[in-house]
């Protein structure tokens, strides 16, 4: 580069000015940093105008009002931060306080609803046993109904006799698939250690045929018992039997008797 | 010690390295001050805080955009321009270069030679043409750019450039005298 062109041109003159762009400012450093006639040249300008400027200059005030008012600034400044410090702390306080009561009804809160949830799954699962008790209970009655709605049914009905006349029961009797539904709901809880058996017989001679017997009778809530019967019944009678049953009826503890019209 | 490094450990706030920029440029701030303004009580107010501002945005300086004398002369004329402004001056830049820095010249040129502060101001402006006064005043005190220098002085563009040379270059060879 020729440095003494560049000089000539006046840039630098308008670079102590401060009227370059940025680009020509770096421009003008960086030629000066590598040039030292540039950066002297540059100190010259500065100079000369420096000895123009403070030939108008009214005086200064001096360094000391600068130093003054420095100490001052500082001061306010330490004194500012102190009081922020002092009143952010009180507010961090305050927040974290706050923050706690909020944590420690939250931790209440979510105990009680842990503790309700509990009752509650609780409540649930009873429900729920419920329900399904009440479907398998629904179920059983629906079949039973089914049952004995069924076309081929023959409904029997067997009325009391003479060791329990209030007694009462009916049979259903499904020729076709050879299967009797016994409604024992009009018989007495047989006394411990006896059991009803039910008997299909034929009139003429009187023949009877054990069906079976009508066991934990106790227990069952519906009182209806499927018992198969394969014979050509033409009534049928329930007994009281000892625990296990009997070979043959005892008819003197008859509880009740129907005979089948068709 | 080197400018650079009095401005660096400025810019690190040493007070002592501020203290030699303040007695460097102090007298010229306020001058340059001065002939906006036109107070001397006032320039010396707003020299000050321009000390102190520059302090406090001491960061913002850097060697690569300028000398540190062109960056505080450019606080100095703002802050004395704003003043004006505040103080509901008549604002316009056209205004502002009333030749009041040529009228001070003048005036101190009248004065009893003898007074300190005239010393070398006779020297100084030995063979200096009024337009020379004119266009660094507007260049250096009053911020203009080239293009505003350019309609101002109705002069050409190219000229300001070649024209600011050889007035500088004149001050030079009066201080060289």
């Amino acid at each position: 580069m020729d440095t003494k062109e560049y000089i000539a041109s006046g840039i630098l003159e308008l670079y102590v000015a401060g009227t370059l762009s940025d680009i020509e400012n770096l421009e003008v450093y960086l030629n000066a940093q590598k040039y030292p006639e540039i950066k002297k040249e540059i100190e010259a300008i500065e100079a000369s105008v420096l000895s123009l400027s403070g030939t108008v200059s009214p005086g200064t005030k001096g360094f000391g009002d600068i130093r003054n008012r420095i100490a001052k600034e500082g001061a306010s400044l330490t004194d500012e931060k102190k009081n922020k410090v002092s009143w952010t702390a009180y507010l961090g306080w305050a927040v974290s306080l706050i923050f706690m009561a909020g944590l420690i009804w939250l931790y209440e809160q979510n105990n009680q609803l842990i503790s309700d949830i509990e009752v509650v799954s609780l409540e649930n699962i009873t429900l729920e046993q419920q329900i399904a008790d009440s479907e398998i209970s629904l179920a059983k009655t629906e079949e039973l109904l089914t049952t004995i709605r069924d076309k081929n049914i023959t409904v029997v009905p067997l009325g009391g006799q003479t060791v329990s006349p209030t007694s009462y029961a009916k049979a259903y009797w499904n020729k076709h698939e050879k299967k009797v539904f016994i409604d024992a709901q009009g018989l007495p809880n047989p006394p411990d250690g006896f059991v009803y058996q039910v008997w299909s017989l034929k009139l003429n001679p009187l023949t009877p045929t054990s069906m079976g017997l009508l066991e934990d009778f106790m227990e069952d809530d519906n009182k209806v018992f499927a018992l198969a019967n394969p014979n050509e019944s033409e009534a049928f009678g329930i007994t009281l039997e000892p625990a296990g049953g009997s070979a043959a009826p005892n008819l003197e503890q008859l509880y009740t008797l129907g005979v089948a019209t068709s | 010690m080197e400018l650079d490094q009095i401005v660096e450990r400025f810019q690190k706030k040493d007070t002592a390295a501020f203290e030699k920029l303040y007695n460097m440029y102090s007298e010229n701030i306020c001058g340059v001050i001065n002939t906006i303004v036109q107070n001397t009580n006032v320039a010396e107010e707003i020299c000050q805080d321009v000390f102190m501002k520059a302090w406090k945005n001491s960061e913002s300086y850097n060697v690569s955009k300028g000398r540190f004398f062109t960056w505080i002369l450019n606080i100095a004329r703002n802050a004395a321009i704003d003043e004006i402004r505040s103080k509901s001056y008549k604002n316009s830049k056209k205004n502002l270069s009333a030749d009041y820095f040529v009228g001070i010249l003048e005036s101190k040129e009248n004065n009893e030679s003898g007074s300190e502060d005239t010393i070398g101001l006779k020297k100084l402006l030995l063979n200096l043409k009024e337009k020379c006064v004119q266009i660094i005043e507007l260049l250096y005190f009053k911020g203009f750019t080239q293009k505003e220098v350019s309609k101002e002085l109705n002069i050409p563009l190219g000229t300001v450039k070649t024209r600011n040379r050889s007035c500088i270059s004149q001050i030079r060879n009066n201080l060289a005298l």
